[in-house]
């Protein structure tokens, strides 16, 4: 009788076994889907900007024979004033002209002239400028494409018909010719890196948008570094424990997960509306992201003082040393390597950053690079909104581009801080 | 002068400060026979001195580049005989003062404006003068003072240490004056907007449309301003980001703590954490070029109409990006809960699974959910991704692949751009800018609240 209850229940515990183990086994299983999700998430968003976004580094080049020939050029000598006001869209033209002379009709002479870009007579000027002796003489010159030009010939790489976009048959048979010719080329986009912002897009570079960034985080850098290290060695090393103490950690804790485009807020109001200071400028986009990083420089700071060890200031202040001396001759030398990090990280954050400085008029079209912090300027990631706004297929690729140069600057960053961490932190 | 140079002249002047008091002291201390007879070493005499030179003269530096310029417009104003009604007319005139003044007006300046001008460069220059004279008189004045009060008894060290542990509470306070600074102005332009817009009908109104008749005879833009929609928007897109992102995460939090090896922590858990580090700018990009049109053609797919900018593909994105945040804070919790626990439970019978189910996540619960409530307030502020992804138009819908709007989105498209400042419709984006505010402080305050009794639970 027992025999038999001992077998059955036997019998059903192993049952029960079995279907425990499977559910074990799914269990797992759904762990390492999510983490495969994840993974798979980072994969899927870098190939997808890279793959966007790796056209941009080339561009297409037309070569043109040009003639710096003064009747067209409507000048006689080369000078300052006569090189502002001489038509080099006239020598473009003619080029142009030239090199497809069966051309006839307004609306074909227009669209052979916008296979080069806008750009081009700005680029005779230059050379007109910097060699003067080249008045009257032929030389043979690369000018960058249009953009819709250089989208199609990117994509006949791709496919046989190529994207058409805004670009006619007309058109696709010139490019053809010239490509057979040897008349096009793609060569580094150079543009790119030295040009600030411009409504062309073979035109349109990332120069004015980094430099701005820089000077904004240089502002913010300058702020939140200073004041978050103070912040920290008040509240590890001398707060008392009153109501005061308590205020300024539930505000620090709070202010962390206060949502960014909040700050950008308190920037208009306070800043600009208040302080009338320059809109789109460094100076406040900085202070805004100071504000918004002290949280993070903060906390990072305290948990580098709370590493070192208390025999530290025992020993100190068994030497006679004061608070003070406590803390700036030994408790912060050790904790500097830890807030360093953790600034760089606050930097990167930073840099990322875009609501609150949209908040602030960052977002204008700005042409020109900033030269100081009350300058208009705008920074990468508002450049790459805008970009990412606007209607020409070309910008995708800039835009994909901009992104790759600000996720290498991130990475730059987060490794330093990695490496930082690695190199000098002491475990005690 | 002007402000830069008397900076750096005042930046020289502490530096001399610095100095004399060094010297001073190093004099008495070698006239006395050694440093021991004085009350500090040498360099905080020199701080010393050099506090009472640059500070005080500093902050008045500060409370005049403050104040001088809506002082000196009070003052020109105050003198102007016919005073245009609105605030734009009165900035407008001011503005034309200022050019005048800086002789950039082109045409011809009315009389009032040209007299006006002409105080205001008198002014300008004036207060320029002052600030000069006043700033050096202090410095300089004080420097000498303290020079005055040097004997080798004066405690320079208590006082300089005095000085600094103000200086960093004052420091510290910055937290306090950032959430003074944002409630501040957040509250104040929302109450005037509340003068405009009645608060009930902004809390419960079913319609947003934010745009105001430039005209009085204009036709359609009443404006109406029933944030009901964006609220339900907003909720909607965080929802579906929640949908990814707890199951998601919790479950890899769980996995690298629970069960994977060394290496492929070391591994996974960085991975992870790129996506916490990629700008959301960068999100919006991918949701609205790479996600929207597939979500688009997968609900064609299947038969179904899905709007190009639809709550779906903003929801997942956003997702996407909370998973790190999720799954580091529950990897927190879980491995906060004692391995005793564990033991227990194993020792006992039950599968590693059954563990985690019945034990180790009841136990870190509190701190699991502290996390989540810090996710979905998070959700709730991200503003790229959306205004990237998500529309503008406010539906009031459930269909998650229509096209909604959110809180973000419309304070974002409100403020872009040049607007009057006293039309409801841009104090629309500051009521906005409050109930995210208040939302998220009360999330973030409960989710601290939770995370903090959790952690004293197992200390």
């Amino acid at each position: 009788m027992t025999d038999l209850t001992q077998i059955q229940v036997r019998e059903r515990i192993e049952q029960r076994l079995a279907s425990r183990h499977r559910k074990e086994k799914l269990f797992r299983g759904l762990g390492i889907a999510s983490i495969a999700f994840g993974v798979l998430a980072v994969l899927v968003l870098f190939t997808d900007i890279i793959s966007k976004g790796n056209g941009a580094f080339v561009q297409t080049a037309v070569k043109l024979e040009v003639t710096y020939d003064p009747a067209v050029l409507g000048i006689d000598e080369v000078d300052e004033e006569s090189l502002t006001w001489a038509n080099f869209t006239g020598v473009v033209r003619e080029a142009l002209r030239e090199r497809f002379p069966d051309v006839s009709g307004r609306s074909e002479k227009r669209e052979l002239y916008s296979l080069v870009s806008t750009g081009a007579p700005f680029t005779l000027r230059d050379r007109l400028h910097a060699n003067p002796e080249l008045l009257g003489k032929t030389e043979t010159i690369w000018f960058a494409a249009d953009d819709d030009v250089d989208t199609f010939v990117k994509s006949l790489d791709d496919s046989a018909e190529g994207f058409r976009g805004r670009t006619s048959d007309q058109m696709a048979a010139w490019v053809q010719s010239l490509k057979d010719s040897g008349e096009l080329k793609k060569r580094f986009n150079t543009t790119f890196f030295t040009n600030g912002d411009s409504r062309e897009p073979e035109q349109a570079g990332i120069r004015a948008a980094l430099v701005g960034s820089l000077l904004t985080l240089l502002v913010t850098l300058a702020l939140s570094f200073p004041i978050g290290v103070a912040a920290a060695i008040y509240l590890e090393e001398y707060a008392p424990k009153n109501r005061w103490t308590d205020l300024i950690e539930v505000n620090i804790n709070n202010l962390a997960a206060v949502p960014s485009i909040v700050f950008g807020l308190l920037g208009l109001a306070i800043f600009i509306n208040f302080f009338e200071l320059p809109r789109s400028a460094p100076l406040v986009g900085g202070l805004v992201l100071t504000l918004m990083t002290l949280p993070t420089i903060i906390i990072s700071s305290r948990a580098a003082l709370k590493s070192v060890p208390p025999s530290i200031r025992e020993a100190a202040m068994g030497m006679g040393a004061s608070r003070m001396q406590v803390v700036l001759h030994h408790v912060l030398p050790l904790a500097m390597p830890g807030m360093l990090t953790g600034a760089i990280i606050g930097m990167a954050q930073a840099l990322g950053e875009t609501a609150p400085l949209l908040m602030i008029g960052m977002v204008a079209f700005i042409v020109d690079v900033p030269s100081g912090i009350t300058d208009p300027a705008t920074v990468l990631p508002v450049q790459i909104f805008l970009w990412a706004d606007s209607p020409e297929r070309a910008f995708v690729e800039r835009t994909s581009a901009a992104i790759m140069v600000l996720l290498s600057f991130l990475i730059v960053m987060n490794a330093s801080a990695v490496l930082l961490r690695k190199k000098l932190e002491r475990r005690w | 002068m002007q402000t830069p140079t008397l900076f750096a002249l005042l930046l020289l002047l502490v530096l001399i400060a610095y100095g004399t008091g060094f010297s001073r002291a190093a004099a008495a201390a070698r006239g006395r026979g050694g440093m021991r007879k004085l009350a500090a070493l040498p360099s905080y005499y020199g701080t010393h001195t050099a506090l009472w030179c640059g500070l005080p003269a500093l902050l008045l530096l500060a409370v005049w580049l403050v104040f001088d310029e809506p002082i000196i417009r009070a003052l020109i104003m105050n003198g102007v005989a016919d005073m245009p009604e609105t605030i734009a007319g009165r900035d407008l005139l001011y503005a034309q003062i200022q050019n005048q003044a800086a002789g950039n007006l082109f045409g011809e300046a009315t009389p009032q404006v040209a007299a006006a001008a002409e105080r205001l460069t008198h002014l300008r220059s004036g207060a320029q003068i002052l600030q000069t004279a006043l700033v050096l008189i202090l410095s300089v004045g004080l420097g000498a003072f303290a020079m005055l009060r040097f004997s080798p008894q004066l405690r320079a060290r208590e006082k300089v240490e005095k000085v600094f542990r103000i200086i960093l509470l004052g420091c510290a306070s910055a937290a306090i004056l950032t959430t003074v600074g944002i409630l501040l102005s957040v509250l104040f332009e929302s109450l005037r907007f509340f003068q405009s817009v009645p608060v009930t009908e902004f809390l419960f109104g079913l319609q947003w449309s934010p745009q105001m008749a430039l005209r009085a005879d204009q036709v359609g833009s009443s404006g109406a301003f029933g944030a009901v929609p964006l609220f339900t928007g907003t909720l909607m897109v965080s929802a579906i980001a929640m949908f990814v992102a707890v199951p998601v995460g919790l479950m890899s939090a769980i996995y690298l703590a629970e069960y994977a090896g060394k290496r492929v922590r070391a591994v996974a858990k960085p991975v992870l954490e790129v996506l916490a580090g990629v700008p959301t700018v960068v999100y919006g990009f991918f949701a609205a070029l790479t996600v929207a049109p597939f979500v688009r053609e997968a609900a064609a797919a299947v038969g179904l109409q899905a709007s190009s900018e639809s709550a779906l593909a903003a929801g997942l994105v956003m997702g996407v990006m909370i998973i790190p945040f999720v799954s580091s804070l529950s990897d927190d919790v879980i491995n906060a809960v004692p391995q005793s626990l564990r033991d227990g439970a194993l020792g006992l019978g039950s599968t590693q699974s059954e563990t985690i189910r019945k034990v180790v996540i009841p136990a870190a619960l509190p701190g699991i959910v502290g996390g989540v409530l810090l996710a979905v307030s998070r959700a709730i502020g991200e503003t790229m991704i959306v205004v990237m992804a998500a529309g503008l138009a406010a539906n009031l819908t459930a269909n998650p692949l229509e096209s909604v709007t959110t809180v973000t989105v419309q304070i974002v498209t409100l403020l872009v751009g040049d607007q009057e400042f006293d039309s409801p419709k841009t104090l629309a984006a500051f009521a906005l800018g409050l109930m995210l505010f208040l939302s998220t402080l009360v999330l973030n305050f409960i989710a601290l609240h939770v995370v903090k009794k959790y952690r004293e639970q197992y200390d």
